[in-house]
């Protein structure tokens, strides 16, 4: 259970860039959380909820956009999204590949801020 | 007047400051000429016992170190001691996976220019480390004959995190009907290509091809060193 020290570095984050704005209130915090990167999104939300408390962004919502993993088919040669992550594998011709694009993201991409 | 919400773009990796210190730990290790591997598992998979037969094969011919995260105690740094290799540990507390940031501090006072190999064996568990770069050259991920072939499909994201994986207690296969194939099915479909070795660190099966292995790797990541610099 590590999504609560990972919401404490959001919280963090969110602050450092709210001040940094001139200590703008944050009403939300947009997240892109990649399949792969190892986070529960639900464990996330509530943690979020809890590493808000007593700081500025106390009732800020954290609003997740979720990536899908997308891998390099050697034989299409294109980028596909495979259709489970126990099976990496282009989803047209079953070739078996590693080479992940996307799936992996962490990162916070916006703040509504007002 | 109230001003209007609005949305201001960031893009900023969370694990920003984990992913910096990992980033400068490889490059120590680079420059240093260190093979850095590090050891994820369940809790129980052998990877202590592992790691003990480990060091003591490779300390007669090279200069070996290990640090061992756990939460509690710190039995496992004492039994990893008997290999003559130092040994640190790092404990960890509620947290339940290793960080850069902990690996950095417990480097603290060795001098890397005087190793070969370092080893960084995580807490046990399959889901929390998978999110951390710990500046390691390679990640193994142990699998024992113990714990059913389709542990691979449970923990799909930390097997893919993984380089290497290693299937332990191999001398337990046939007691507990291991299914060898479908194990290495199961791997290859979470992380297709993946190098897999099969080791007893009891009856020391596959100890010398998994031996050989790590002195491959250190060779060509040191003529990689050399070549750029």
């Amino acid at each position: 259970m590590h999504e609560l020290s990972i919401a404490m570095s959001i919280v963090e984050m969110a602050q450092e860039e709210a001040e940094r704005l001139g200590s703008v209130q944050v009403l939300a915090v947009h997240l892109r959380l990649g399949l792969l990167s190892g986070i529960v999104k639900e464990a996330l939300l509530s943690s979020y909820a809890m590493a808000c408390e007593a700081t500025p962004l106390e009732g800020s919502q954290l609003l997740i956009e979720e990536i899908p993993v997308e891998v390099f088919c050697p034989k299409c040669q294109v980028p596909r999204l495979v259709r489970s992550i126990q099976w990496f594998c282009c989803p047209d011709c079953s070739t078996a590949t590693p080479d992940v694009l996307r799936g992996r993201e962490l990162e916070v991409v916006a703040l509504e801020i007002k | 007047m109230t001003a209007e919400p609005r949305l201001v773009e960031v893009r900023k990796n969370v694990l920003k400051q984990n992913d910096v210190l990992a980033r400068a730990l490889r490059e120590r290790f680079r420059e240093a000429g260190v093979l850095a591997v590090s050891l994820v598992s369940s809790p129980g998979s052998g990877k202590t016992a592992f790691l003990e037969k480990t060091l003591t094969l490779l300390h007669p011919r090279y200069r070996v170190a290990a640090l061992v995260g756990d939460l509690a105690t710190e039995n496992d740094a004492a039994r990893l001691a008997r290999s003559q290799a130092p040994v640190k540990q790092i404990v960890t507390g509620t947290v339940c996976h290793l960080e850069a940031a902990m690996v950095q501090n417990a480097l603290d006072g060795w001098d890397l220019n005087h190793l070969d190999f370092l080893f960084i064996e995580n807490v046990g568990n399959l889901v929390c480390p998978s999110s951390y770069d710990l500046g390691e050259d390679l990640r193994f991920v142990l699998l024992s004959v113990t714990e059913g072939e389709d542990k691979p499909l449970k923990y799909p994201t930390i097997f893919n995190s993984a380089d290497v994986a290693v299937i332990t207690k191999s001398d337990l296969a046939e007691a507990v009907e291991f299914d060898e194939v479908t194990a290495r099915r199961n791997i290859q479909a979470v992380r297709p290509g993946m190098e897999v070795l099969k080791t007893s660190a009891k009856t020391g099966e596959g100890m010398a091809e998994y031996l050989q292995f790590l002195e491959r790797r250190r060779k060509g990541s040191r003529a990689t060193a050399a070549v750029s610099k």
